[in-house]
């Protein structure tokens, strides 16, 4: 694979994605450490938002320790180089939320659907980028489908008006050449001045490689997270794929020593918990379910005595998509009383 | 003269023709009418096929038959943005308006709620919230009806075969207004709606999940009862409202996880968010036509 001189916009998640593993709960201090260290390595690109995005404060997703407005009020205008993008589930946030975001100075508006369902974000991303706002649409769960639907359902994002496109592997399934797949027919297909990009999960431990192939196959935006900062096994982790990109002598603007100190010194110490390829997040990526899932499971394993990696399977089976959260309990309450636990 | 209170069926999709099969049964209600725009629409095929008479110019092509016919009820079944002038001329003509559409100029009904206090007022347009409204507000009254709820959410999760584009092109519309009337309806002071669109085939059911907290600590048996309660009532116009989980207790949250089948008349059993507003719908229509029966209230003159 020659990625050499290729230009890759890395993009971190551990303020957003990262949210998930923290039930939410960074404080603005935390915020203000990561984003400023992020800024000063050279990434141009930070997402800050509740986890499930604007608007995702909620019983079923999690209350955050802050609103959305008062997390970007607390990033925003500390960044130098770096802007500040917000991500919007249609269903959960609406283009009120999206109309705040920009008010507080976000650069990027990310309106995610799942798969199939892109024509629920045409009323987002025609605001977004009426605003113009650099406008991504975010096609999640894309293992799913086959590349002719993402592409059928990334063009109608692109007609709405995003001027990029992700190909986004939610449940960290994707192996290598389902990436290069989607993502060459997404770069084949769409129109050459919309940006392709690509979030993955290391569910699989697969986030380094797939990321590589999505570059190699005409990404050019890649979503990553310091240390893995990120629902399940974390996201594709950032200072790791500096390192493979520095070696590999593509263009990415990186200060690799930066970041990883970053990781180190200020994320790895804030984790709840390690952030690894354990059973139950091996669990999502083999069974093709969605990341965030990962903690509601073990949650609901604590509370009702139903191992979470037989809980996860089972919302693989019954094709559950992001967002169901509220399945979680459900289930678990319902495999609980046909075992006669409860 | 007949107890049935004589009704016209606006918009001959989906929702207006399993309203249609629904009210074909209804011993209170009796459709006479089904309005179109398109003369070729499969709907007013239908409608005219099951002896109905039909308009393939909009209201307009029925209201000099209003008073002849004494039509008493309509039901839009088409969008906001014509439901204004379809309930003014209709309304004009003393027409009860019950509105399907998300253009809620009236008041929000959800039967087992706040219908009776509708009817009894004669409130001459009432609408008929979301899908996703009707499946959990009356679980959310469920539990202010027993002690104060300062925080309502409801997710309902529907297969995407069961939503339609006027949906997909304004989702926010639903969210706002379920989340509305989860605070004006339901009793809670704030309130908030999750709508989650699942493509998985064969087809989910319908199903909602609603919580709640308390302001102070929950009374599990009053509330367990009252969701009971809620549960049957509901029953009577959707049977296939299904307790699944809960309520269950976590400090002052309440959680409750619903199912709801349709009865699959017209549109197929997982559509159980289409089936609970056309039931709704007509279930508010028969409570007026009940009322007025019984004198409770008197139908403007004619």
């Amino acid at each position: 694979m020659d990625l050499k001189g290729k230009k890759v916009t890395l993009h971190d998640m551990s303020l957003r994605d990262g949210m998930h593993a923290k039930r939410h709960q960074l404080s603005l201090e935390q915020m203000i450490a990561v984003s400023t260290g992020l800024d000063d390595a050279g990434i141009p690109l930070i997402e800050v938002t509740h986890g499930d995005g604007l608007g995702g404060s909620s019983l079923n997703y999690g209350f955050p320790a802050h609103t959305d407005e008062e997390y970007l009020n607390a990033v925003v205008p500390k960044m130098k180089n770096a802007k500040i993008s917000a991500l919007l589930l249609p269903g959960i946030g609406t283009v009120d939320h999206l109309k705040m975001a920009r008010d507080c100075g976000v650069n990027t508006i990310r309106v995610a659907t799942h798969c199939t369902e892109a024509d629920v974000s045409e009323q987002h991303i025609g605001m977004a980028a009426k605003m113009e706002m650099d406008t991504v649409g975010f096609l999640m769960m894309a293992h799913m489908v086959s590349p002719e639907k993402i592409l059928e359902q990334a063009k109608l994002m692109e007609g709405y008006g995003a001027n990029c496109i992700y190909c986004t592997d939610s449940a960290g399934y994707m192996l290598p050449d389902e990436v290069t797949e989607k993502i060459g027919m997404l770069r084949a297909e769409l129109n050459p001045s919309t940006e392709i990009g690509f979030h993955g999960h290391h569910n699989m431990g697969m986030a380094i490689a797939n990321s590589l192939a999505a570059v190699d196959a005409g990404a050019t935006r890649i979503d990553g997270s310091v240390a893995g900062l990120g629902a399940g096994a974390g996201n594709t982790p950032l200072e790791v794929f500096v390192a493979v990109l520095e070696r590999m002598q593509a263009n990415h603007g990186v200060d690799l020593y930066k970041i990883m100190d970053v990781a180190e010194d200020i994320v790895v110490p804030l984790m709840d918990q390690p952030i690894r390829v354990d059973r139950d997040a091996l669990t999502l990526g083999y069974a093709g379910v969605y990341s965030s899932f990962l903690l509601f499971a073990q949650r609901a394993e604590a509370k009702y005595g139903i191992q979470a990696r037989d809980i996860l399977v089972e919302l693989g089976r019954r094709g559950t998509v992001g967002g169901q959260e509220d399945m979680i309990e459900d289930l678990a309450l319902t495999m609980a009383k046909e075992k006669g636990l409860i | 003269m007949s107890k049935k209170l004589k009704a016209v069926i606006i918009g001959p999709g989906n929702i207006g023709t399993d309203l249609l099969m629904k009210m074909m049964r209804s011993e209170w209600v009796e459709p006479v009418w089904m309005v179109g725009i398109d003369p070729e629409s499969e709907g007013l095929k239908r409608a005219q096929e099951f002896g109905i008479k039909v308009s393939s110019t909009g209201v307009d092509g029925m209201l000099d038959h209003v008073i002849e016919d004494d039509i008493r009820i309509a039901f839009d079944a088409t969008s906001a943005y014509v439901h204004a002038e379809n309930s003014r001329k209709l309304n004009e003509l003393g027409v009860i308006m019950v509105d399907l559409t998300p253009a809620a100029i009236g008041p929000f009904c959800v039967p087992p709620v706040n219908l009776k206090q509708h009817a009894s007022q004669l409130e001459m347009n009432v609408n008929m919230v979301t899908c996703g409204g009707q499946a959990t507000i009356p679980m959310v009254a469920a539990v202010s009806q027993v002690q104060e709820v300062s925080y309502g959410e409801i997710v309902a999760t529907v297969s995407s075969r069961s939503i339609g584009p006027g949906t997909r092109q304004n989702i926010d519309e639903f969210t706002r207004t379920t989340a509305g009337a989860v605070e004006a309806v339901g009793g809670a002071d704030k309130g908030k709606a999750i709508i989650i669109v699942n493509p998985a085939e064969p087809p989910l059911m319908m199903r909602d999940t609603i919580h709640c907290l308390t302001k102070e600590t929950p009374d599990q048996d009053a509330i367990t009862e009252s969701v009971k309660n809620m549960v049957k009532e509901v029953q009577k116009y959707v049977p296939g409202y299904k307790l699944v989980n809960g309520p269950i207790f976590d400090g002052n949250k309440v959680s409750v996880f619903m199912e709801v089948e349709g009865l699959g008349d017209f549109l197929p059993k997982y559509a159980g968010n289409l089936d609970i507003m056309t039931a709704a719908g007509l279930r508010t229509a028969e409570m007026f036509a009940e009322e007025a029966h019984k004198g409770e209230i008197t139908l403007p003159a004619r």
